[in-house]
């Protein structure tokens, strides 16, 4: 009943036998080791579990790991390169963008995406683009300020 | 030391130590430790509210694939003792709450078997092949049909009625004749869910040769939890470790003691395996902790001038089927705080606490007090509108002045300091008060529905003194210098977000003068840390933070003691300065000029500590000191030697932070939408350790008011079913439904602790909601509007607007 993969996550080759129900959250996590992506929810409503898939954010809770099978996988993670933190993870640091730290991936994950579509975005942009994230420590304020400074930062560089 | 000492952490925004590993994904919860041989459990819950349960077959899912084991109430019932309740009240009835459903489930949720198996996906399959012979029961899901003699939950009582009691000083009745006019109000405090972001879950691990058991759990209270468990599973305290690993937000939620960590403990013992269980979503909606769940009406009496002079508040609380840790205790918070930010020389409180077919109520974010200033916030709302008056005049006039604290309130607490007038000064200043009144006019001349909402609120934080808690108050701290001069703290206090690795750094730094990367903050680990209480009701600043300031003190005094004898110099000549014990600059030469050499010692083994070089000196760095009180050849008489200093914190009093918010909101005729115009918030904290996390907290706290003023409620129907089971149905605030807030402060010490330290944790919680429904109410005036019970969505505003 299992089905071969082969998905590269992080920039690397993975090859693996799932069983066609797996989610690719629970891949990512059981089966890689890859513990940052979180799950809160289960049903897609609160993007603790967002990963890039292909450039896109996608809830990994409702992607089964067959489904991205030749796909390339980003996760939290692989965001630092070089021991450099992303823009946006050190915005969330600076500017106190998390509590708890459980939202934290999903939201840098969501956050990143957003500043590749929309290297500026307003208030309003930020606010709609985190539509599909729900945190429950910060009241937001703190995240859309960490996103308003990685959008600078990025800018600079 | 590593690094210099970088000096007046206090007071700061430091960038908080905890974040690198969060931020990259490197953090570890509960369910991301993986320990080799792992089952997974899988729980049945009940899926009706009240049933008799007639038969469980586990037969199919006991020969599933993957199956360990399965085990149903009967099971257990005998080898588990009850979930805890900790509330001491007269003649409280408290039911028997097993960790499985015996003969009867009482709500929906209500766990009735678990299965152990190879993987969760194995453990969820068989569980779904177990089935339950239910017969329906009648259900009562309102609190005043229960009271009224609904049907009967628990066989052993004779009503649902689980306590009543009548709380307050001053002559309530004598209140009431004497003044020159009165206004009631019923108000709804609907039940809300936690959710922390991250569910509950447990790992546990019995290790059969040590016969020693490991439990990870997602707790607020790692101590508290010991104790428990290990009386509810029967293995001694001191063979039973618990660790919380990264905690996702608790909110009160996992401040409790619930059936799934004993049962998880107690699978291990008898399975000899590492056993884990992850909390669905759907799950903790269902079978965590509910907040709020209280039915009142609030009678208050005032003079015309609007001094008020008494104030009633009856109310039917809805415990849910079985109590948790601090079930009954909440409402009795509720009645604490009653009296607000005002003088009210007569204040009475009425609870009738009852039994429903629904998940117990216990502390969510304020706990009991929310509920209070709520109460207390729309009665001078009421007030006003009554005498025509301006809301905020109204408060102005009922404030106690600064000079008289410690002022005593008509509900028993003495409010350890205040200036509640400088705080709704400073927000009327930051908001424009009088001009945003001015713009209020004009706008609804223009037919726009404007505003504005205002709540000066008191809390009740610190919990506190050991005398006013079912099991102690205190809070406890450890500071260790280690051999290489890096600091150790060790705290009872369990942050889950608060970022106490970082502001409890900072105290330390600033006291021993070293850079805050030197030390670090341990916390959340029986086997490690000392015991201790625990983080809730804004406590883990104020109290485990004194306990760590006054530890240091204590070490320090050692540490001055060994510099004193080293230093060859009168106790009173060595003075503590940038991380250094000098002696002082007059007097240094002649005392290096006596010094004994230290007593030589032979050539020291490999793996030995360094030799200390402190011969001829005339300061010594902590480090030095540190090295000297491990290596131990050079201490003086009578002194033990290591450097750790402990102290357990007793506070004398709670602390009673404060604060004004206003809220301006306008509403949208045409679809009754609200949008936050404005949000001002001045709190007062006392002393600020790092402003940036203060900020944080009030955030977190308004916004979950906006959720529970706006969006909020979880619905049980008339059959007791769980309408709100997801986060589909049960509405949590998102980002775009948040205003920009101003925040700032006023800064008023706590004389109870040394620090000052007031508390933040809930103020948001507290101090917002009234602000946001009177706004809304007030925006809504024209329409003849003076109360609307939360949550207050664009359907009820529409349909006051459009007379349906």
């Amino acid at each position: 009943m299992k089905k071969a993969i082969n998905l590269s996550v992080n920039g690397v080759s993975h090859t693996d036998e799932v069983e066609p129900r797996m989610l690719l959250v629970h891949y990512l996590r059981d089966v890689l080791g890859l513990t940052g992506t979180h799950v809160g929810c289960e049903t897609s409503l609160c993007g603790a579990c967002t990963v890039m898939l292909d450039g896109q954010a996608v809830k990994s809770c409702t992607v089964f790991a067959v489904q991205a099978d030749g796909s390339q996988v980003t996760t939290i993670e692989g965001l630092a390169k070089n021991g450099e933190l992303h823009p946006v993870q050190e915005g969330f640091w600076e500017k106190h963008g998390l509590q708890c730290g459980y939202c934290t991936p999903g939201m840098i994950v969501t956050a990143a995406q957003l500043l590749d579509r929309n290297a500026a975005p307003s208030r309003e942009e930020i606010c709609h683009g985190l539509e599909g994230n729900l945190c429950r420590c910060t009241g937001y304020q703190h995240i859309i300020e960490a996103i308003e400074y990685a959008a600078k930062k990025a800018g600079q560089s | 030391m590593t690094d210099n000492y970088m000096g007046n952490y206090v007071g700061q925004r430091v960038k908080r130590t905890e974040d690198p590993r969060l931020i990259r994904g490197l953090a570890h919860y509960v369910d991301d430790i993986s320990l080799p041989g792992t089952l997974h459990v899988a729980f049945v819950r009940s899926y009706y509210a009240h049933a008799q349960i007639n038969s469980i077959d586990t037969s199919a899912a006991e020969s599933a694939p993957g199956v360990v084991a399965v085990y149903t109430g009967k099971d257990v019932a005998a080898k588990i003792g009850p979930v805890p309740c900790a509330g001491a009240l007269p003649d409280l009835k408290v039911p028997d709450h097993r960790v499985l459903a015996t003969n009867k489930v009482y709500f929906v949720g209500h766990p009735v078997a678990v299965v152990v198996a190879s993987d969760r996906y194995a453990a969820r399959d068989a569980a779904d092949l177990i089935v339950v012979d239910y017969e329906e029961l009648p259900v009562v899901t309102d609190v005043e049909q229960s009271a009224a003699g609904g049907p009967v939950i628990h066989d052993a009582f004779s009503n649902n009625i689980a306590y009543r009691l009548t709380s307050g000083e001053g002559d309530i009745d004598a209140a009431f004749a004497a003044a020159d006019r009165t206004v009631k109000q019923r108000v709804l405090h609907k039940r809300l869910a936690p959710i922390a972001m991250e569910p509950r879950g447990v790992l546990a691990r019995y290790f059969p040769g040590e016969e020693e058991l490991t439990l990870w759990s997602s707790t607020q209270i790692p101590h508290l939890m010991r104790t428990q468990v290990a009386l509810m599973i029967g293995i001694p305290e001191n063979k039973l470790r618990v660790i919380t690993p990264e905690v996702g937000g608790g909110f009160g939620s996992k401040l409790n003691v619930y059936a799934e960590e004993a049962l998880l403990g107690w699978i291990s013992m008898q399975l000899g395996k590492p056993v884990k269980w992850i909390e669905t979503r759907r799950e903790n909606i269902q079978a965590t902790i509910h907040g709020r769940g209280q039915v009142g009406d609030i009678e208050v009496a005032f003079k015309n001038d609007g001094s008020l002079t008494g104030l009633r508040y009856s109310v039917f609380a809805d415990l849910g089927a079985y109590h948790q840790l601090l079930t009954p205790a909440i409402p009795t918070l509720t009645g604490l705080m009653l009296s607000g930010a005002y003088k009210i020389p007569a204040i009475q409180m009425n609870i009738t606490a009852c039994f429903t077919n629904k998940m117990a109520t216990d502390a969510y974010r304020g706990a009991g007090r929310p509920e209070a200033t709520y109460i207390v916030e729309r009665a001078l709302d009421l007030v006003a509108a009554e005498l025509g008056a301006d809301p905020a005049e109204v408060r102005r006039k009922n404030f106690p002045a600064p000079s008289e604290f410690p002022f005593h309130t008509a509900t028993g607490l003495d409010y350890d300091s205040g200036d509640y007038e400088a705080a709704l000064n400073k927000a009327q200043e930051i908001a424009g008060y009088a001009k945003l009144r001015e713009e209020q006019k004009k706008a609804r001349d223009e037919g726009r529905l404007i505003g504005i909402g205002v709540s000066t609120y008191v809390e009740i934080c610190a919990l506190g003194p050991s005398q006013a808690m079912p099991a102690g108050g205190w809070e406890s701290a450890t500071v260790r210098i280690e051999p290489t001069g890096k600091v150790t703290i060790l705290t009872g206090a369990s942050p889950h977000g608060q970022g106490q690795e970082t502001s409890f750094a900072q105290i330390a730094a600033d006291e021993l003068g070293v850079n805050i990367n030197d030390v670090t903050v341990i916390h959340g680990d029986t086997g490690v840390v000392q015991y201790g209480i625990g983080t809730f009701g804004s406590r883990a600043t104020a109290v485990g933070g004194t306990a760590v300031f006054v530890a240091i003190q204590k070490l320090k005094e050692k540490a001055h003691k060994i510099a004193t004898h080293i230093l060859q110099a009168d106790a009173s000549r060595v003075a503590f300065e940038g991380g250094k014990y000098s002696l002082q600059a007059a007097k240094a030469a002649s005392a290096a000029g006596t010094s004994e050499p230290v007593v030589p010692v032979g050539e020291a083994p490999a793996g030995a500590l360094p030799e200390p070089e402190t011969e001829g000196k005339s300061s010594l760095t902590l480090q030095e000191i540190a090295l000297e009180a491990h290596v131990a050849k050079n201490l003086p008489p009578d002194t033990e030697p290591g450097l750790s200093a402990t102290y357990f914190f007793e506070p004398k009093n709670f602390t009673f932070p404060f604060g004004t918010h206003i809220a301006v909101v306008e509403v949208d005729r045409e679809t009754g939408d609200i949008k936050f115009l404005r949000y001002v918030a001045v709190d007062d904290c006392g002393r600020v350790i790092n402003p940036m996390l203060v900020d944080g907290q009030v955030h977190g706290g308004i916004v979950q008011s906006i959720g529970q003023a706006m969006y909020e409620e979880v619905v049980y129907d008339e059959s007791g079913q769980l309408i709100t089971g997801t986060l589909m149905d049960y509405a949590v605030p998102r980002a775009s439904h948040i205003p920009n807030f101003e925040l700032d402060r006023t800064e008023t010490p706590s004389p109870v602790n040394p620090l000052g330290v007031k508390g933040v944790g809930e103020a948001g919680t507290i101090g917002s909601t009234p602000a946001i429904v009177g706004a809304i109410v007030d925006a809504l005036a024209p329409f003849g509007v003076r109360h609307l019970d939360m949550p207050i969505k664009p359907e009820n505003v529409w349909r006051i607007i459009n007379g349906h």
